[in-house]
């Protein structure tokens, strides 16, 4: 079981979580430091890059939207990256995708955020 | 919960114990994925029923109760996988105790939404004293 979080700061003042393998009940407090982490910084406009997530669960999705929930106080908001069939599913069914901005790219998803 | 059908035919049954801890959750994701792979599932349905009984280990966990194991039962038939998820105490209160009636897990939340979602069907019952269960079943190409 894997999971890599990667956080790096882009061009355009937007921080990027570049995430890749499984975030499941195990592995979701990794990402939800990462997160929160970035958040205590003062980051409210974060693009969650998941093109490298193989599997998410409900603690996953609860950490992306306790992390959206915690930008939204501060005027920010988190825009997702996800191209894999399955997880675009799951976002689907819970009505997230009516709750995030759910980009094919990372491009896409940063220049929704200014 | 629906009887299999009469066409149906009963491949196997399967019993796996994990710890009831959060990193043992992938191996019976996992585990199940490979008996769910005997049945003619698409890729698609294996990964629905992976991530429902992922959810059914995760809410048992979360339930506590200080379990030190959960159970998962797969019968797998031609038709169908039927995996039942019950943490310890629950096959510890014995066949004669009368089973709850179905109660709502505290905090559900996104878990038994999806479990709801990805199989067709689902009972499950929530007792402080006696244990959670989860039964499930997904029906091949349905």
């Amino acid at each position: 079981m894997d999971i890599k979080v990667h956080v790096r700061e882009s061009e355009d003042d937007a921080y990027v979580v570049e995430l890749g393998g499984e975030i499941d009940v195990y592995t979701s407090p990794k990402v939800k430091d990462a997160i929160t982490e970035l958040i205590d910084q003062g980051h409210y406009n974060l693009v969650i890059n998941l093109e490298k997530v193989r599997y998410i669960d409900s603690t996953g999705l609860g950490v992306l939207i306790g992390g959206l929930k915690r930008v939204r106080e501060h005027g920010g908001t988190v825009n997702l990256v996800c191209t894999n069939p399955q997880i675009k599913k799951i976002f689907d069914i819970t009505g997230l995708v009516k709750i995030f901005g759910i980009y094919d790219d990372e491009a896409g998803a940063k220049k929704a955020l200014a | 919960m629906n009887q299999p059908e009469p066409s149906s035919e009963h491949l196997g049954t399967v019993e796996l114990r994990i710890p009831s801890k959060p990193e043992w959750v992938a191996v019976a994701r996992l585990a199940v994925a490979a008996i769910a792979n005997r049945l003619p599932f698409s890729v698609e349905e294996i990964e629905d029923l992976k991530l429902a009984i992922a959810e059914a280990c995760t809410i048992v966990i979360q339930q506590g109760g200080g379990s030190q194991a959960i159970d998962i039962t797969c019968d797998a038939s031609t038709s169908h996988l039927r995996v039942e998820v019950r943490d310890h105490r629950y096959r510890d209160r014995g066949e004669s105790a009368k089973r709850p009636a179905v109660m709502a897990v505290e905090g559900e939340g996104l878990g038994i939404f999806l479990i709801q979602a990805l199989m067709d069907d689902l009972e499950y019952s929530v007792d402080p004293q006696f244990g959670t269960e989860l039964v499930m079943t997904k029906r091949v190409g349905a």
